[in-house]
């Protein structure tokens, strides 16, 4: 059988169409890879093996017919707060472990009429509230780089999974950095498109504002290749945007010439890791090679985000994780006395710390007598930080910066510290409060791991950002290095 | 209760006529079995989003416009989160700071016919909750989600009025409207208009509101007017016994007759209200709300002083024909076709008709008896074929036998006796047999006229022109 795991996604969908390889094949191998490694990352929630060898066959009977798609055959994973119709929906939390989703999220019913086959859910922050991992119900994920470390969250699993080639391809959701931090921390591709680009609706809502859902993968091409068969309108979803959807693949190829970039002034100051600082400087000489300009630009107050992030996400989350109630679906307590006791039970113990932790942030800064000096004012700082982003896109094409202070760090070592934890996204939360779109590409190593360089477009610019991280990736290769368990 | 003043404000919420809910595609019908109108978005499933229905905003946008109010071209969806078992998402779809309509005005006729001006605060979009069923499951407690997510429109009013009554007369001029607008069924009894009811008393001459309290769910006139009326007694005794009203939300228990404080101040909620992130702003252009505008009817207000004018009618007599656009109809077309006298036409509708619908619980829609056969009643007591009176039995007949006039006067013999031959020769009779009160009239008993009226009137069935009679008669008794 193929050696799958050094192939690209891109390369897979082409190998099967050419016929190299079936997707019954490809798709066996994989599961075997999951399953071996399982132990080791703990990168999955569910791994859909029957569902999974079914689809495979009747992808493979569509490739003989020559009626496949861009990515008929190809297996990848869901992060598993993406609904999938007959299969457990969790979330990474113990409220939904029984969870069997009636539906499919339009994302998943997207790749699935793109022809990809689901291989299995991926391991996540409870409810997406974390930044390593650690927050789920199933345990955390590892970092294939290193088991003592997070992979980073709240996208882990589907981060790890790329990382050690178990799947060549993830989807992910990103509300403040949870697609891109696990990416630069396991040293894979992470895209963030524009909000609205993606339809939410089957994507088990975490802050609604703030929630995107993306990619991981080993490279921007494999990203625009998902995408591409992602993005769209939904009219399910009141907030996707109905534009149309270019080529992303097509459009890699834009020459750079000229590209202007702006360096982020606030995100090279205090809390950056000196190491991480000169993989991403080198990163931008690679770009002043290619023919991009340098400028420095300052966005003043993009230094509030995390703040203003951790007072919108909470509030929103406060309300969407309401449904979860014990009535309908979900985990309910036994025997409840009454229905105030069946409320606080079923959601006491279905619930984890941080998940309470930020419902309970939530309803104070919404609660009457705190909303105006918490809510509406991290509303009015969000404008500001908008404008503080449109008027840096008047002068410049794309922000390039750091994706995080520092490389991954150990498991354990910020869970007791909220705000130090929080601090993690303080370079991806911009990002979401702008709805923007962001990628996160490898750009080196300290420490022997993986360092992140995220690019920041203006809105609906993916085909543009892709295209950049692409023309990086066409003269380094620090996206195809493999964590040497898993080479 | 002499000095004091009571002030009224009403919170109605009017279930609006689409035919999916407002953020699903579920149906809204009523009486469909417990949960089968209920879909994933209803059921507040994770991951689903809301969708606005456009239908609903169409029709909130003809409430603005018929009442004078401001059209918002920007309002917006917030949440309202509260936990209750039939609101499954956690939180109701409201608006709240930025409600589609605001600053609308509503003029009613009191009984006094005196008119007033009701000012609106707003009237906001919203979804309604679904219900909770007890009957017929022991031990346990259902939940029907089928009215989860149903259209209402809540229409505030300002604290403007200051008895039951005229709370009622509002109500029902709000009901009125929206049917006439055709953006709700207005059916009290599915639920589908109901109101709040905000009470509070003052001393009279005081301008500093009472603390008022808040009855919840009136759905009836009869309710309304019954609930407000107990509430108000039971503050004033409260504060002339030296007690204090408390801000509380009641229920009014038809039964009992009475309000009782529903939820305990320490389960007073904190709705936490916030914009919606699922659902954008709903923005609005002049294109479309003059579109809308285009498509209202001919207004109640509009109709009844059209109608008043038009065929001279009382104010109030115009107001009681357009209560409901079926009514109003049923009236032209009975006046088109009979035009010689609106009023005699407007008598008949409001008395004999309505009377009749009332008595066998029909509306005026139920094609008991067609305009046209009324009209011709009519036109027969105008071409003196009957008279008046007689016009009363031939009504009943046409309305128990569903015969039209003609066939009635035929079948009875009904026809009025217009001969005066036959007519004096009926005096004449009369006169011969009462000779005991002849000699009383002519020796000055004048009263006695209506007794030879009455008599003359028995021997010809009643059937005698009654003029012609009076005429005839008068000149035969005097000799």
């Amino acid at each position: 059988m193929v050696a799958f795991h050094t192939s690209t996604l891109t390369q897979l969908a082409a190998g099967l169409r050419q016929r190299k390889f079936s997707s019954v094949e490809l798709t066996g191998a994989c599961l075997a890879r999951i399953e071996a490694h399982q132990g080791a990352l703990n990168a999955f929630i569910s791994v859909t093996r029957e569902q999974a060898l079914k689809e495979a066959a009747s992808a493979d009977r569509a490739l003989a017919a020559g009626t496949g798609g861009a990515l008929t055959g190809v297996p990848i994973a869901h992060k598993d707060l993406f609904c999938t119709q007959g299969v457990r929906t969790s979330c990474g939390s113990r409220m939904l472990d029984n969870f069997i989703s009636p539906y499919d999220a339009t994302v998943v019913a997207r790749l699935r009429q793109a022809g990809a086959v689901m291989v299995g859910k991926t391991n996540m922050d409870e409810f997406a509230m974390g930044s390593s991992n650690e927050t789920s119900y199933y345990g955390p994920v590892r970092n294939p780089w290193d088991p003592s470390l997070v992979p980073g969250g709240s996208s882990g699993g589907s981060a790890a999974a790329v990382a050690a080639r178990l799947v060549a391809g993830a989807t992910a959701t990103d509300t403040g950095g949870s697609i891109r931090q696990p990416a630069a921390l396991c040293g894979v591709t992470g895209m963030k498109p524009t909000y609205g680009r993606v339809s939410r609706y089957g994507m088990v809502a975490f802050a609604s504002s703030l929630d995107q859902a993306g990619t991981l993968t080993a490279s921007a091409a494999d990203a625009a290749l998902m995408l591409r068969e992602m993005a769209g309108f939904d009219a399910n979803d009141s907030t996707s945007v109905d534009r149309q959807v270019p080529d992303y693949v097509a459009a890699l190829g834009e020459p750079l010439g000229g590209l202007k970039i702006g360096l982020l002034r606030e995100f090279f100051e205090k809390g950056l890791d000196a190491d991480n600082e000169r993989r991403v400087r080198e990163a931008l000489r690679v770009y002043e090679g290619l023919g991009a300009k340098l400028t420095e630009v300052s966005l003043p107050h993009l230094p509030l985000s995390v703040p203003v992030y951790y007072v919108v996400a909470p509030a929103e989350c406060s309300s969407n994780l309401s449904r979860f109630d014990g009535v309908r679906f979900g985990h309910r307590c036994e025997n409840p006395r009454d229905l105030n006791d069946l409320y606080r039970r079923s959601r006491g113990e279905g619930f984890g710390a941080e998940v309470k932790r930020r419902i309970m942030t939530g309803t104070y800064v919404l609660s009457a007598g705190y909303y105006d000096a918490y809510y509406l004012k991290a509303q009015r700082v969000r404008s500001l930080i908008n404008a503080d982003f449109n008027r840096a896109f008047q002068s410049v094409d794309v922000l390039i910066g750091p994706t995080t202070p520092t490389p991954a760090f150990a498991l354990g070592a910020k869970t007791s510290d909220p705000i130090t934890m929080y601090l993690n996204d303080i370079y991806t939360i911009g990002a979401n409060l702008a709805g923007l779109p962001a990628i996160s590409v490898p750009c080196g190593f300290v420490r022997d791991l993986p360092v992140g360089l995220q690019i920041v477009g203006p809105h609906f610019s993916e085909a543009r950002v892709l295209s950049v991280a692409h023309a990086f990736q066409q003269v380094t290769d620090w996206h195809s290095r493999i964590p040497g368990s898993y080479a | 209760m002499s000095g004091w003043q009571t002030v009224i404000g009403l919170e109605i919420h009017a279930q609006l006529a689409t035919r999916s809910k407002i953020f699903s595609g579920s149906a809204t019908a009523y009486g469909a079995p417990p949960n089968a109108q209920a879909n994933l978005v209803d059921l507040g499933y994770p991951g689903v989003l809301p969708v606005l229905n456009g239908e609903a905003v169409r029709m909130a946008v003809k409430l603005g416009l018929a009442i004078n109010a401001r059209v918002a071209t920007h309002s917006v969806f917030a949440r309202k989160n509260y936990f209750y078992p039939d609101l499954p998402k956690g939180y109701q779809i409201s608006q709240y700071e930025l409600p589609i309509v605001a600053n609308g005005a509503i003029d009613i006729v009191l009984e006094d016919g005196q008119s007033k001006r009701i000012g609106v605060t707003r009237a906001h979009l919203e979804e309604d909750a679904g219900k909770s069923l007890h009957e017929g499951l022991p031990g346990v407690s259902g939940i029907d989600l089928n009215r989860a997510g149903t259209p209402l429109v809540e229409i505030v009013s300002e604290p403007d009025m200051r008895s039951a009554k005229e709370a009622v007369v509002y109500m029902k001029k709000v009901h009125t409207l929206v049917r006439y607008l055709e953006i709700c069924d207005g059916n009290m009894q599915e639920g589908s208009f109901r109101c709040d009811a905000n009470v509070s008393v003052r001393k009279a001459g005081t301008h500093k509101f009472g603390t008022r309290a808040e009855i919840k769910n009136l759905n009836s006139f009869r309710f309304v007017e019954r609930a407000i009326n107990y509430e108000v007694a039971r503050q004033i005794e409260l504060i002339e016994s030296g007690g204090q009203v408390v801000q509380e939300t009641r229920l009014y228990d038809p039964d009992k007759g009475e309000t009782r404080p529903m939820r305990s101040k320490e389960e007073a909620n904190d709705y936490r209200y916030f914009p919606d992130p699922d659902l954008l702003p709903v923005e609005l252009d002049a294109a479309f709300i003059d579109s809308v505008r285009r498509t209202l009817p001919e207004l109640p207000d509009q109709k009844a002083a059209r109608f008043a004018s038009q065929y001279g009618l009382t104010p109030y007599d115009a107001g009681v024909l357009t209560a409901s656009r079926e009514l109003a109809a049923y009236y032209e077309e009975v006046v088109k076709a009979a035009p010689q006298d609106p009023k005699l036409a407007a008598n008949w509708v409001m008395g004999e008709l309505a009377a009749a619908l009332n008595k066998d619980n029909l509306e005026i829609g139920s094609g008991r008896l067609p305009a046209a056969r009324l009209a011709q009643l009519i036109t027969r007591i105008f071409d003196q074929t009957i008279s008046g009176k007689i016009a009363k039995e031939v009504f009943e007949s046409m309305w128990s036998e569903g015969a039209s006039a003609d066939q009635v006067i035929e079948s009875k013999g009904l026809r009025q006796i217009t001969d005066s031959g036959a007519i004096e020769r009926a005096i004449d009779e009369v006169m011969t047999k009462n000779p005991a009160q002849l000699a009383d009239y002519r020796s000055g008993k004048d009263k006695l006229f209506g007794f030879f009226v009455g008599q003359v009137m028995k021997a010809t069935g009643g059937k005698a022109n009654p003029a012609q009679l009076n005429e005839l008669l008068k000149k035969k008794l005097s000799g």
